[in-house]
């Protein structure tokens, strides 16, 4: 078959499944929210899918934090600017970083979590058996797990933000000498609320619809074998890590460009 | 004697290949059915249609008297609390204990009171003899005993018609000793329709009321254990008996023998 | 892990993120800013714009007080018109005041600089929407190049 024809039945490929994962998400999503049914539900899954990334969240953005301010300073010094590293780490932090590593991590530990645990459903017929029973396994299982995804990863970049700058502080005014007040007021000077923060937190609120859609839905519609299972959780660290990186690009685009 | 279930004329391809071509059957009410067949002719296939999971390509898939892929989702959902499915792996929640798998759809459809719920479960894990694992988790069950939990589950909220499938595959003698004596038990006094689609032969011959025996797309045999026994069809006798060789060829499909080896020689 | 724990241990989550957000808010960002809170619309017409963006900063000597909030094109003769956002705080500037297209630094970002005029009792206190008539448009490289190349031609 000649590269047009592989190429061209890749793209209808990978169409059929954004196709496939909208109405996933659609039925998931849309009907009477039954809330006294759905908060434990929900409650259970914030705790897997958020409270649980909680500590790698810290830890990288610590050590993330900890390193732009080693770095900035390294690279600042030279031009006599270390005054500027407060908002160098900040605004590095709030723009990017943050919204994307946290991304990123959450594809690779939560999302890949997800992928399995549902694919292993499917595998030992749980998702079946829901169906027989006349519960709906999209509004049971999927629905819960979405709002939790999206519920908590910008709450995690806000996390690793704030970490992040303080690991940025801890390297830069404790360890390396620069001033305290002028680290914390030329960062005040520099970061806008709108134009940085929220700007921050609406990208990772779109990653957080990206990654935990596609992590729900390779889970769903992987092949109920261990090899199967295997692969759809690859795919969903690749795929969710690739589509965050190019969303971002678009956004940061739109956003300050 | 009426059928609750009735299949006419199905055709159903998976992909491109077709599963079913023109396969025919009736389900008697109140009568356990076995449904025998060589591996990957598609017996499970056949309790997904019913419980319309799939949707046949061609014919009718009646239960009750009505054409299961005509139902709104709603009227699906509610159809399906009729009828029970006991998969070949139990399918028990991972995460939630027996006795909340077995009072899981309790909670979902009734709005029955939380010490209701409790004599109701247990009633039905006594029945399947294990009101003393009620708090074990899923994992910490055999196959066998995870299987039982799985029809306590599947009985707990008196449906019509239970379908098993596999039930038997996989198990030690004495596991399967229960299980055949559960179906049968619970077909009685319950009063149920009972589906066992299997390939073990001598458990499905024992209880089975009314067999029917899938091979080739379609069905080659339907009738009591003893008719088939005697006036079945050179297929259906060599499943019955479990010979090697027969209709269903030994021999997978090659080239000859001599060829093959010497063959390579020219 | 009782379902008691697991809300504890959500609760404590959804905390953290509130305190990320408080620190964020309060030690990080730009607080006080001037542009929160009611703000009325004082305009200016310039020659020249400059380098001036909308959200570029209102200062009265180095204090912010407003933000530019449009920059558009008005009139017959198509004049360049900057509407600016000022912080009801700062409601008393007399329609004597100066509006001005300064650069912070030597090549910084461009900022629009009012200076209060003098107030007696002819002189009306500009409300929402008032225009500031004396501007100073921004200094254009080319400009300044051409003063100082006429300058050096009179010598």
């Amino acid at each position: 078959m000649s590269a047009f024809h592989v190429l061209g039945r890749n793209v209808l490929n990978t169409i059929q499944g954004v196709g496939e994962a909208t109405v996933m998400l659609a039925q998931a999503l849309i009907g009477k929210p039954q809330p006294r049914k759905m908060f434990p539900l929900l409650m259970r899954q914030l705790y897997v899918v958020g409270v649980q990334s909680m500590l790698i969240i810290l830890i990288s953005g610590l050590f993330i934090g900890m390193v732009l301010g080693l770095q900035g300073y390294t690279i600042l010094v030279d031009f006599g600017a270390e005054q500027a590293l407060g908002p160098m780490v900040a605004l590095s932090l709030l723009r990017e970083l943050g919204p994307v590593v946290t991304a990123l991590l959450f594809a690779g530990r939560a999302g890949s979590a997800l992928t399995a645990e549902i694919g292993l459903m499917r595998a030992t017929e749980q998702l079946s058996s829901l169906e027989m029973m006349a519960v709906d396994p999209l509004r049971r299982v999927i629905a819960p797990r979405f709002w939790a995804g999206v519920i908590s990863m910008p709450l995690l970049a806000l996390m690793f933000n704030a970490v992040g700058i303080y690991g940025g502080f801890i390297v830069g005014v404790e360890w390396l000498g620069v001033d305290d007040g002028a680290f914390w007021s030329v960062m005040q000077s520099s970061v806008d609320w709108q134009d940085d923060i929220m700007n921050g937190v609406i990208k990772s609120l779109v990653f957080a619809i990206v990654v935990t859609w596609v992590a729900l839905f390779k889970g769903y519609t992987a092949t109920p074998t261990s090899p199967g299972i295997s692969a759809a959780t690859t795919q969903t660290v690749v795929y969710s890590s690739l589509a965050v990186l190019g969303l971002d690009f678009v956004l940061t685009a739109i956003m300050f460009g | 004697m009426d059928n609750l279930v009735e299949i006419k004329d199905v055709y159903f391809n998976r992909g491109e290949r077709s599963i079913y071509e023109g396969v025919s059957l009736v389900i008697p009410r109140g009568k356990i059915t076995g449904v025998l067949g060589p591996s990957g002719c598609g017996k499970t296939t056949l309790l997904r249609l019913i419980g319309a999971q799939l949707k046949a390509h061609k014919g009718q898939v009646l239960f009750a008297g009505q054409e299961m892929s005509q139902l709104s989702r709603s009227a699906l959902y509610e159809t399906r609390k009729r009828m029970s499915m006991l998969f070949q792996s139990g399918a028990l929640f991972s995460e939630m204990s027996v006795f909340e798998n077995v009072a899981f759809p309790l909670r979902e459809h009734t709005k029955l009171p939380e010490n209701i719920i409790q004599t109701v479960v247990k009633m039905k894990l006594e029945s399947v003899g294990l009101r003393g694992a009620a708090d074990m988790s899923p994992s910490e069950l055999s196959g066998g005993m995870a299987r039982r939990a799985a029809l306590a589950r599947s009985i707990v909220l008196d449906p019509e018609m239970i379908m098993y499938d596999e039930p038997f595959a996989g198990q030690d003698p004495i596991a399967m000793g229960m299980l055949v004596k559960l179906i049968d038990e619970l077909n009685d006094t319950l009063g149920l329709t009972s589906i066992v689609v299997s390939h073990d032969v001598q458990e499905v011959m024992s209880i089975a009321d009314h067999l029917i025996v899938m091979a080739n797309k379609t069905i080659v045999g339907q009738g009591s254990p003893q008719e088939l026994r005697e006036n079945g069809s050179e297929l259906v006798q060599q499943f019955l008996s479990g010979a090697p060789d027969g209709p269903v060829p030994f021999h997978y499909q090659a080239k000859p023998y001599s060829d093959d080896l010497l063959g390579a020689h020219l | 892990m009782t379902t008691r724990t697991m809300e504890l241990m959500v609760g404590v989550f959804v905390a953290a993120a509130i305190a990320a957000l408080l620190f964020l808010a309060l030690q990080v960002a730009n607080s006080g800013d001037s542009t929160r809170g009611e703000t009325y619309t004082l305009v200016a017409k310039f020659d020249n714009i400059g380098g001036l963006k909308v959200r570029s900063p209102v200062k009265v000597g180095g204090v912010v007080v407003g933000r530019v909030s449009a920059i558009s094109l008005t009139g017959e003769y198509y004049e360049p018109l900057v509407e600016l956002q000022i912080s009801t705080r700062y409601d008393r500037f007399p329609e004597t005041s100066t509006a001005s297209i300064l650069t912070s630094g030597i090549i910084g970002e461009q900022y629009v600089g009012l200076e209060p005029g003098f107030i007696d009792e002819f002189v009306e206190i500009l409300g929402d929407r008032g225009e500031i008539q004396n501007t100073n448009s921004a200094m254009v490289l080319e400009n300044l190049i051409g003063q100082f190349l006429f300058s050096q031609g009179d010598n």
